[in-house]
């Protein structure tokens, strides 16, 4: 392996972007997986699609920062849209999540064909935020990573407690005077903000994974939220940098793609050796049980 | 009698179908108070709109002449233990400081005296050598317990049970009932949610009978007739038997 990349500088600026991206993620995806909302990620990411088309069209250049904007509100626009069918009618929350982000998307996918056919230059590589792309992470985006990182660490801080019991039991927790709707929108908005993150790095296809496979190989190997967040973040951290090195030692291997799978890794790893909960030792503790049966029928 | 909590004229509604019609009542202090009624009599209904939990679409419960957000850290709600995931990544000791949040505020962490607190409340429901435990690994009889104790460290004047003797053990029914007792000798206000018909003499000082409106209620040996339950359960005499 060639070790020169290490000292590479836009190299060791993805791989520190997709670290506090993994961090970010594993964080929100931990909460996002024990609330049940792991799809939520995806409908949102997917969701992001049209607006990010609609900042372009409107501004007609690519600046990271309107762009983003535009994916946040439309994503934003897909969740309230969700909410509300589930709260008016009476399709199911997996239905109207379904619903939504698949026409979302699909709204998305043609105003990218209606922006490819525009004389406008500047279009190029606007099909990239569907999958994502590394390659174009500057220190400036770096920056807003940062910031949003720590922003969703101090709020997750400050509402540990009641974002912890609206979690386990929200109806409990309105009795006492914790509001389950204030905080369940805090821990919304900050699922969306993570999703957001990401899109650039991993894009909107990809990057429910990002939220959702670090916080599920985590819950494998703890049974303390606390213990699940901080696990979840060093292992989505670990896909970003693992997926970086990856990627940039082969080429035309997409970082994005590299990332997520690096993350599945870890939850296959997590899902079958994870002591009490993993499969193997599932196996053993139903063999050995089977044998203690069987000499006592002898 | 002292009455603690009034429900005034009050209606619930499901999207359009009512659950609760007319609901007037009275519910006295430092009783055990039970409800009774078939299933999809709206009971649950009934505690979780005094709760606050469910907005009417008429009437008002007042506790102690006072609106419920007024009166939150007066009451102490154990809902049925079905209604949360037992999976979730916690153990018994930090379930059971659940119950503190509330009196704590925003922002604010646990001390060592609400941590005390909790050690003890587990104590008191038997749960002492669970402390540790996840709560995934509980049977139904010690999830009921922990939320016991995490409303016990509220310290509460008014507690609320949804069905807490619903699919548990002998030792637990008896720990509960047991509990019951102790908070009603400090003066304590219970209303508990009930199904099995032939305890309800026992444990009960008041019933309120209900079938989507209040059929009767009041002291258990004035209004626990089988008249009153035959009305509530629509048994008609004749067909009793076939």
């Amino acid at each position: 392996m060639d070790l020169s990349i290490f000292k590479d500088y836009t190299i060791q600026i993805v791989a520190i972007g997709s670290a506090i991206l993994g961090v970010i993620s594993g964080i929100m995806g931990s909460f996002a997986f024990i609330r049940k909302q792991s799809l939520l990620g995806d409908a949102v990411s997917h969701s992001a699609l049209p607006g990010i088309c609609i900042a372009f069209i409107l501004t007609q250049i690519k600046a990271t920062e309107a762009l983003l904007l535009g994916a946040t509100l439309s994503g934003f626009l897909a969740s309230y849209f969700i909410f509300s069918i589930v709260r008016y009618s009476k399709i199911k929350f997996d239905t109207a999540l379904a619903v939504v982000f698949s026409s979302f998307f699909g709204l998305g996918v043609v105003f990218l064909t209606y922006i490819q056919k525009l004389a406008n230059s500047n279009q190029a590589g606007l099909d990239k935020f569907i999958f994502g792309q590394a390659s174009t992470f500057l220190a400036r985006d770096l920056k807003m990573m940062v910031a949003m990182c720590i922003i969703t660490i101090v709020l997750v801080g400050l509402f540990w407690k009641e974002m912890k019991i609206v979690s386990f039991d929200s109806e409990f927790s309105d009795t006492i005077g914790i509001s389950s709707q204030k905080v369940g929108m805090l821990i919304s908005f900050l699922i969306v903000l993570a999703v957001m993150v990401g899109i650039q790095m991993v894009g909107v296809v990809l990057m429910s994974a990002m939220l959702i496979a670090p916080a599920s190989a985590a819950r494998q190997w703890t049974n303390q939220l606390s213990k699940m967040i901080v696990l979840s973040s060093i292992f989505g951290a670990i896909s970003g940098v693992v997926g970086t090195v990856i990627s940039s030692t082969t080429s035309k291997l997409a970082t994005g793609p590299v990332i997520v799978l690096v993350a599945s890794v870890i939850v296959l790893i997590s899902l079958i050796f994870a002591p009490k909960r993993g499969l193997l030792w599932r196996k053993l503790k139903f063999r050995n049980k089977n044998k203690e049966e069987y000499k006592v029928i002898e | 009698m002292d009455s603690i909590i009034r429900v005034d004229d009050l209606t619930v509604a499901y999207r359009e179908k009512p659950v609760l019609r007319d609901i007037d009542l009275k519910i006295e202090k430092g009783r055990i108070t039970a409800i009774v009624g078939p299933n999809g009599a709206g009971k649950s209904t009934l505690i979780k709109s005094i709760l606050n939990l469910i907005k009417p679409i008429a009437g008002r419960v007042l506790i102690e002449g006072d609106v419920y957000s007024n009166k939150n850290q007066d009451i102490a709600y154990i809902p049925q233990s079905g209604s949360v995931d037992w999976d979730f990544p916690t153990d018994v000791f930090d379930v059971v400081l659940m119950g503190r949040y509330g009196k704590l505020g925003w922002f604010k962490r646990p001390k060592k005296e609400d941590k005390e607190k909790a050690e003890r409340a587990i104590e008191r429901v038997g749960m002492a050598d669970y402390k540790s435990r996840q709560i995934s690994e509980l049977s139904g009889g010690q999830q009921q317990r922990v939320f016991l104790a995490r409303a016990l460290v509220q310290e509460a004047n008014i507690y609320f049970m949804d069905e807490p003797f619903k699919g548990v053990d002998a030792k637990t029914e008896l720990t509960i009932v047991n509990l019951l007792r102790e908070l009603k000798e400090q003066g304590k206000t219970l209303v508990i949610v009930h199904h099995d018909l032939r305890t309800v003499p026992e444990y009960f000082d008041d019933v309120i009978l209900l079938n989507k409106t209040i059929i009767d209620y009041g002291k258990v040996e004035d209004v626990f007739t089988d008249e009153n339950i035959d009305r509530a359960y629509s048994i008609k005499r004749e067909a009793v038997g076939e």
